[in-house]
Parts: C-alpha cells; structure tokens; sequence
C-alpha cells in the first residue's frame, strides 16, 4: 500500500485475561477508505477505541503521519486529526444540529474569544457549519434539537459532526447500521464523495455488500487477531475468511 | 422604598448571584452542594482587604473571585473523580471544612463573627448582580458553553470530539466559586457583619433551590427562582405559620409539573415571540 496515515504496530489490548486485540497490525493510506470486517466479539469497537484513546494500549503503537499517539488523551488525539462516530449513536441532547457542528471545530484554547457570543466572533465557525450542513444535506434540520430527528438523519449529523473538525482521518463505526437501503446509498456516496476531498476512512460495517462496494482495502478480524486483508475480491476470494466469517452466511 | 423591602431586594441579589454560581457548574453536569464556602470565603476575604487592607470594594471583590476561583480549581481536582451524589456529598464536606476553618479563625472574629465593613446599598448588590447575570447570559451563546454543555450531555463523547472535559468541568468550577465569592463580599457589605454561620448547608442548599425551582437550563432561571423564594414566603405571611408548608408544597407541584424548573428554553422563545408579534 502507500504511504500510511494511520499505521497500527502489534497493538495489543487486553480486558481481565481475555484478549480484545492480540498484536493487531494494519494500516490506512491517505485518501482511501478502509473498512475493518469481522464476527461479532472480533475487536472491532476495540479497535477503534484504542485508536482514539478511549482505551490506552497495553502494547505495540499507533501512529499518524508518524507521530506516535499510543498513549494520548482523546482530545489531543482528535486535534492530531482523527475523528470518529459511535456504534450506538451518541449526540448531545440539548444541542440543535447547528451547535454540533460548532462545538465539534478545533478553537485556540488560550484564546479569550471563545468566551464570547460565537455570533460576534468567529464568522469562520459559522461558515465552516454552513458548509459541511450543506454538504451533508442538513440544512433544513439546522436548529432541531439533534436528538429529536429521524433516525437516519441522526446519523448524518453524527458525521457532519466529526468531518467538521477538518480531520485527516475519520473513523465509522457501523456507519449504515439501521438504515434502509436508499439511506445507506446515500451515505455510501457521501463517503466517497468525502473520500474525493482527501479524507481518509476506516470503518467497521456488518453489511457485507456495502463494505465490498465501498472500501478500497480490508481487513478482517477474529477474535482481536487479523486473520486477513486485502481488497475486496481478494478477501471475498481468501478461504480463511470464507471459514471464518462469510462462509458461516453463505 | 422601606428598609425592610430593601433588605428583600438585597437579599434576592444576592441569591442570584448564589443561584448562577450553582448554575454554571450545572451546566457541566456537575452538582454543588458547597458553595456557601465560597461565599464565605468571598466574604471574609473581601472584607478583610476593605477593613483591615483598606482596599476598595471593587477591587476586593476581584481579589475575593480570583482567590475563590482557585481555591474551586484546587477542589475540583479530586472532585472530577466523583460524579452525581459523590459529588454532590464532597462538596458538602469542602462546606463543612471551611465553615469550622472561620469558626476557630480567631483573627477574623471566630465565632463572633466579623464587623467594621461600610454598608453598601441594594442598588450595588444589583448592580454586580445584574452585571453578572448578563454577562452569564452572554456566555450562553459562547463557544465555550456549548463545550459544557456538551460535557453535560455526554462527557464521553465530549472528549471523543477533541474537547478536554477535564479542562471544563474545572474551568466551570472555578468560575462558580468566584460568582460565589462575589456574592459573599456583597453579602458582607450590605449586612455589615458576618458569621460562620452565614455561610453553613442552608445556604448552599439555597441557591441550588433556586436554580431547580427558577429553571436549571437558562440563565434567567436563576432570577426567577431567586425572587420566588425571597419574596414569595412574604406573599404567603398572610397564612402564618403555615406558609413554610405552603411554599414546600408550591415547590413540589412546581418539581412535579416542570422538571426543568419555571423557565426553560422554549419558554423563553415563546414569550419573546409574542412581544415581537404584539
């Protein structure tokens, strides 16, 4: 592959004896999409929690653009570049979706201005939440309260949240999980529509003719180990996995 | 004006400015059940820069808020390891701790409390309070409100989106404790004495009761419940001895009906429409 943005080395996360992650290596290229696949209980979630620091890893190391950010908090990791959404979906219940997309942007925290109306003092904010609720198709939505929006709506949100920080890199965790088909094509274009900007993407995603439509590269995990990756046609082909988690469908 | 209405008056300020400062560490999820210890605190340290220091009230004030407001940094260290009831308990003790410190503080008077502060009028005490309340009003609209609320929301995710909740549930506290503070030098100098006693449970208890009761989402929720619970017991003086009972009840069919408290959000928006409309 090319030049890794986020590069995992031997990661390793453990809870009480059981191993959620056993020397997990992968690594996502800029400007591509990447989907993790796997069994329910493979690491996925894990995976993604370690990545953003929501868990800290007990060995090996991550990096981005080869900045080594095994053990920073989440905020800093976020800041470095990566965004992420949620399995469950997880939008603050007293926001409109106007205010999620401003509280999600970087800010210079030394800065006195952001005690100030956001009105008076950051017309780059609000353009910036202009632009990605554009993007998104959430215009119209701008200031209902988040939470009380249609499930497929809710989602988008939860995306235009995370893009809206400008990240190098965002992570979906179960992007299409819940939505019909027209919801999940439509999201399915937005992300290559992201993907047509420069963003890179890892997902992890059930839905196995979504993933292999959609992600340039995979891996597949069992039991926190990758047992293995490729593109597409090679993983749909790879008779390991075909045992261990498509064949099982089939 | 009488005397007696302006004391009233004077009272609901400063209850409003104890209100706020339950407020905005509300508004980070977090409950304070101690910060009659910051309003002691202001009020003893103000007093003593403008008694003994000589200093000008204005200037007392800052320096009682800035101490305060560290002293709340410094408690809300350990305190961001507790959450809800924990919290709310180690705040108790935090109150309890500094009402004993001023009890056995022989130089500021003890238990004899403290005296010697020039009066100042009810016009002042609203003057800081009003001050403070639009300023409150303003930070609604800030950046860094909506990272408290959502710290409030979803801490979690708050910190999964870049925000460093650890930053803002103590930012929100030292603040709390500085508008505290603010209120006990007014406190201090419209009463012209003070006593530990002043600044026990009570008071704490008191202004976490006009939040909830006014309205615990907005800002303008504060004045409301402190008005209603200074001057409400005086409307009911008529039923006597029953009117404590009577305002207990008032206050649990008002919990029962409004969760949220008197004024919220949607409230707000739908009397502003109608003047505009009108």
């Amino acid at each position: 592959m090319s030049h890794a943005l986020l590069q995992l080395t031997g990661v390793t996360k453990t809870f009480g004896g059981i191993h959620a992650l056993s020397g997990m290596a992968c690594e996502v290229p800029e400007g591509k999409i990447v989907g993790v696949i796997g069994p329910n209980g493979a690491g996925k979630t894990t995976l993604f929690n370690t990545i953003t620091g929501a868990y800290r890893a007990d060995g090996g190391s991550v990096t981005l653009k080869g900045v080594d950010i095994t053990q920073w908090p989440s905020h800093r990791i976020v800041r470095e570049g990566i965004a992420r959404t949620f399995q469950n979906i997880r939008l603050f219940g007293s926001m409109t979706v106007w205010e999620h997309l401003l509280v999600a942007q970087p800010h210079n925290e030394a800065s006195w201005r952001r005690l100030l109306p956001v009105a008076w003092v950051n017309p780059a904010a609000q353009a910036r939440a202009d632009e990605v609720m554009d993007f998104f198709g959430l215009t119209a939505f701008r200031d209902r309260p988040a939470k009380s929006l249609p499930y497929g709506i809710q989602r988008k949100v939860e995306m235009a949240r995370a893009v809206t920080a400008r990240p190098k890199l965002l992570l979906l965790d179960e992007p299409v999980a819940g939505m019909n088909h027209d919801e999940a094509e439509e999201i399915r274009t937005l992300m290559l529509r992201l993907r047509d900007t420069g963003l890179s993407i890892l997902l992890i995603e059930h839905d196995m003719n979504f993933v292999m439509r959609l992600c340039d590269y995979l891996y597949v995990l069992d039991f926190g180990v990758p047992i293995a990756e490729g593109t597409p046609e090679q993983v749909r082909a790879d008779p390991v996995v075909l045992d261990a988690y498509l064949g099982k469908d089939d | 004006m009488s005397t007696y209405y302006a004391s009233l008056l004077a009272e609901s300020g400063i209850l409003l400015l104890g209100a706020l400062s339950v407020y905005i560490i509300l508004a980070t999820g977090q409950l304070s059940l101690g910060n009659g210890a910051f309003m002691g605190i202001g009020a003893y340290l103000s007093s003593w820069l403008t008694v003994t220091m000589h200093m000008p009230l204005t200037l007392a004030l800052v320096i009682s808020a800035l101490v305060a407001g560290l002293i709340g940094a410094v408690v809300a260290f350990p305190a961001l390891r507790l959450k809800g009831i924990y919290l709310a308990m180690a705040t108790v003790g935090f109150a309890e701790m500094v009402r004993s410190f001023f009890l056995n503080f022989e130089a500021m008077g003890g238990s004899g409390g403290f005296r010697g502060m020039q009066h100042i009028s009810v016009g002042t005490v609203w003057l800081w309070a009003g001050g403070i309340l639009i300023a409150v009003m303003l930070l609604e609209r800030s950046r860094v409100w909506l990272e408290m609320q959502a710290v409030h929301d979803d801490e979690t995710a708050a910190g999964l989106i870049g925000l460093n909740t650890t930053a803002t549930k103590i930012s929100a506290f030292a603040a709390g404790a500085a508008v505290a503070a603010i209120a006990g030098g007014l406190f201090a100098h419209h009463n012209v004495y003070i006593e530990p006693a002043n600044f026990g449970f009570e008071r704490s208890v008191d202004f976490v009761l006009a939040v909830i009761l006014g309205g615990s989402t907005v800002a303008p929720g504060s004045l409301v419940g402190a008005l209603l619970l200074v001057f409400l017991p005086e409307v009911l003086r008529p039923i006597a001895d029953w009117r404590l009972a009577a305002f207990g009840s008032l206050l649990v069919l008002v919990l029962l009906v409004r969760r949220q408290g008197i004024l919220d959000r949607s409230l707000i928006r739908a009397l502003t429409f109608r003047r505009l409309a009108a």
